[in-house]
């Protein structure tokens, strides 16, 4: 299958934006599942409501409350712009953003089972050994954890490769800077005679899912020799 | 070593209300029933577990203190943990765990160093492989091997035999009593089995809810008769003896302990090497006088100094041998027979097949 330019042109900014949205917020994702994993705080079922918000909101919603917080009249938006230059609206980074706001519970939900499944008694074992807090983190738990973080990036990418409402709301629908996919195959769908084009990215579609399954698979099976070698 | 430790700590209904200065080297057992507070005791110390009140001293280092609010980390501390669940890190290969705590030494570990800890624990050739690779006993000691080679101060170990079988414990038991006879590092040894603490520790620490009921050399301890339902089973005596030699045509040992000469089966130790004999209660036989044509090869003078009925039709006798103490259990009939008073003067008699060195 040959893919034409504008084809072509989607399926990398899909890509692109996925990627960016999740590397981006996986540190983030990160530090909010350890501190859910192993802290109680007061507020912590608040923190823990706010992380999960954006699997239940309607993803217009999302959009729109990225809208009135990122958008180039909004304070912090036009702070970001002023200062460093950062810009969301109409850009594919606002794509990036929301695909990332979007994710970000998958990534969080996959991270903190893996590290609620660390016995802290490994961690009061580095820590009699004369460990300290960070360097625990980096040689113990980051490493025990990876699995599920890679599980937690996988299943985020692939959310942010399908994402539309949100992205549609907040940064709208600009051939090569936010259409991706998804939003490709909707706007294939409103133009007369689309319907070929519709069915061919809706294929493209598919095999990066399948694409990504397998992906995934592969790499769980990897850890499983690794984890019970 | 000097540790001195005042600690209150609640947590629901029990209490831990203790206040105790170990001092020395070598083991130091802290024994009990579970729920005693053991191994919070042993947590406090750590520094794994912030008491509610009190201090706790090593050295001259204050690492808790309730009063001014001082309160060392466990990371600070330079105390080495054994726990009961070995606890090694599994994404590690043993060699990677065996060295996780060696920055905090003071000196750098030679090859040589590290080479001989392996051999006396019997890892080397495990270096390779996966922590869930190893057999329980494997596992263990290459949790004492971590602990020792991030050069502590002091060895904390948690019930380090409890989750192994008869066999792995031996074998456990024997690495620490090689450890503790060829450094001198001190340590401290929570355990509810009296055989782990006859075999290894230097002094007890005996704990019963939450207070500390008794303390003092083992072979004092252990062989006190008001004690010895705390410690649970038969009373047995600790004789501290050193290999004198060999006789490989009768397939004998010779040792010498403060009440003579002891013939015990032939062990590998080289002579000059102390060793410790385990004596079981039932095993020492009293006469009034020296028994002659008797098969019996050892006998001692010594002095009775308590008696003590114990259940069933037993009399259990503490004897004092050149100022060690010994437990002989006999039966009341026998006691009667015999006539035996407290101060009396008579023979400990004991067969070589009983002696366990």
């Amino acid at each position: 299958m040959v893919l034409t330019a504008a084809e072509l042109e989607a399926l990398l900014l899909s890509l692109k934006i996925a990627l960016v949205a999740v590397l981006s917020a996986l540190p983030l994702a990160i530090l909010v599942a350890r501190l859910l994993a192993r802290r109680d705080f007061p507020g912590k079922l608040v923190v823990d409501g706010i992380v999960h918000l954006p699997l239940v909101l309607p993803p217009v919603v999302i959009g729109y409350l990225l809208l009135i917080t990122f958008g180039s009249r909004a304070p912090l938006g036009a702070w970001l712009l002023e200062h460093f230059g950062l810009r969301f609206v109409f850009h594919w980074t606002g794509a990036a953003l929301a695909a990332a706001v979007v994710s970000f519970p998958f990534q969080v939900r996959a991270i903190r089972l893996a590290m609620e499944a660390i016995d802290p008694g490994l961690e009061e074992a580095a820590e009699t050994l004369g460990v300290g807090p960070l360097e625990r983190f980096r040689r113990i738990t980051l490493p025990l954890a990876f699995p599920g973080i890679l599980a937690g990036a996988m299943t985020a990418f692939a959310a942010s490769l399908g994402e539309f409402g949100a992205i549609i709301t907040f940064v709208s629908n600009v051939p090569g800077e936010t259409r991706t996919l998804p939003l490709a195959i909707y706007s294939a769908l409103q133009t007369p005679g689309g319907e070929g084009l519709a069915a061919r990215l809706a294929g493209l579609s598919i095999l990066l899912a399948l694409a990504g399954l397998f992906a995934s698979e592969l790499a769980a099976r990897r850890l499983r020799r690794w984890t019970s070698a | 070593m000097s540790l001195a430790i005042e600690l209150r700590h609640r947590r629901g209904t029990f209490t831990l209300d203790l206040r105790t200065e170990l001092n020395g080297h070598g083991v130091t057992a802290i024994f009990g029933p579970s729920g005693s507070g053991k191994t919070t005791l042993l947590h406090a110390v750590a520094g794994l577990l912030r008491p509610d009140q009190g201090h706790v001293r090593f050295e001259e280092r204050v690492l808790f203190d309730a009063g001014t609010g001082t309160w060392v980390p466990a990371r600070a501390r330079r105390f080495a943990c054994v726990f009961q669940d070995a606890r090694l890190f599994p994404h590690l290969s043993v060699r990677q765990n065996l060295l996780f705590g060696t920055g905090r030494r003071r000196s750098p570990l030679t090859k040589q160093a590290f080479q001989e800890l392996l051999a006396l624990l019997g890892i080397e050739t495990l270096l390779p492989r996966a922590p869930n690779s190893l057999s329980g006993g494997e596992r263990q000691r290459v949790a004492i091997g971590r602990a020792l080679l991030s050069d502590p101060d002091l060895l904390l170990l948690d019930e380090p035999l409890s989750a192994l079988d008869p066999a792995r414990r031996r074998e456990v038991l024997g690495c620490l009593e090689a450890l503790r006879d060829s450094r001198g590092i001190p340590m401290l040894y929570v355990s509810h089995q009296r055989d782990e603490v006859a075999r290894i520790a230097d002094r007890v620490l005996l704990l019963e809810a939450g207070r500390c009921v008794a303390e003092g050399a083992v072979g004092e301890l252990l062989t006190r008769l008001d004690l010895a339902s705390r410690f649970g089973g038969a009373p047995e005596s600790v004789i501290l003896a050193e290999v004198i030699d060999h006789d490989d045509a009768w397939g004998l040992t010779t040792l010498h302990w403060a009440g003579g000469p002891l013939q015990v089966a032939r062990c590998d130790a080289a002579p000059g090497t102390r060793v410790r004999v385990a004596l079981r209660a039932e095993d020492l036989l009293i006469a009034l006088a020296p028994p002659e044509a008797i098969s019996a090869a050892n006998c001692f003078p010594a002095r009775i100094v308590e008696l003590m009925e114990a259940e069933g039709p037993w009399m259990d006798l503490r004897l004092s041998c050149a100022a060690v103490h010994l437990v002989a259990r006999i039966t009341r009939r026998s006691c009667a027979r015999l006539d035996l008073q407290a101060g009396q003067e008579v023979f400990g008699v004991v067969k070589t097949a009983t002696l366990l060195s």
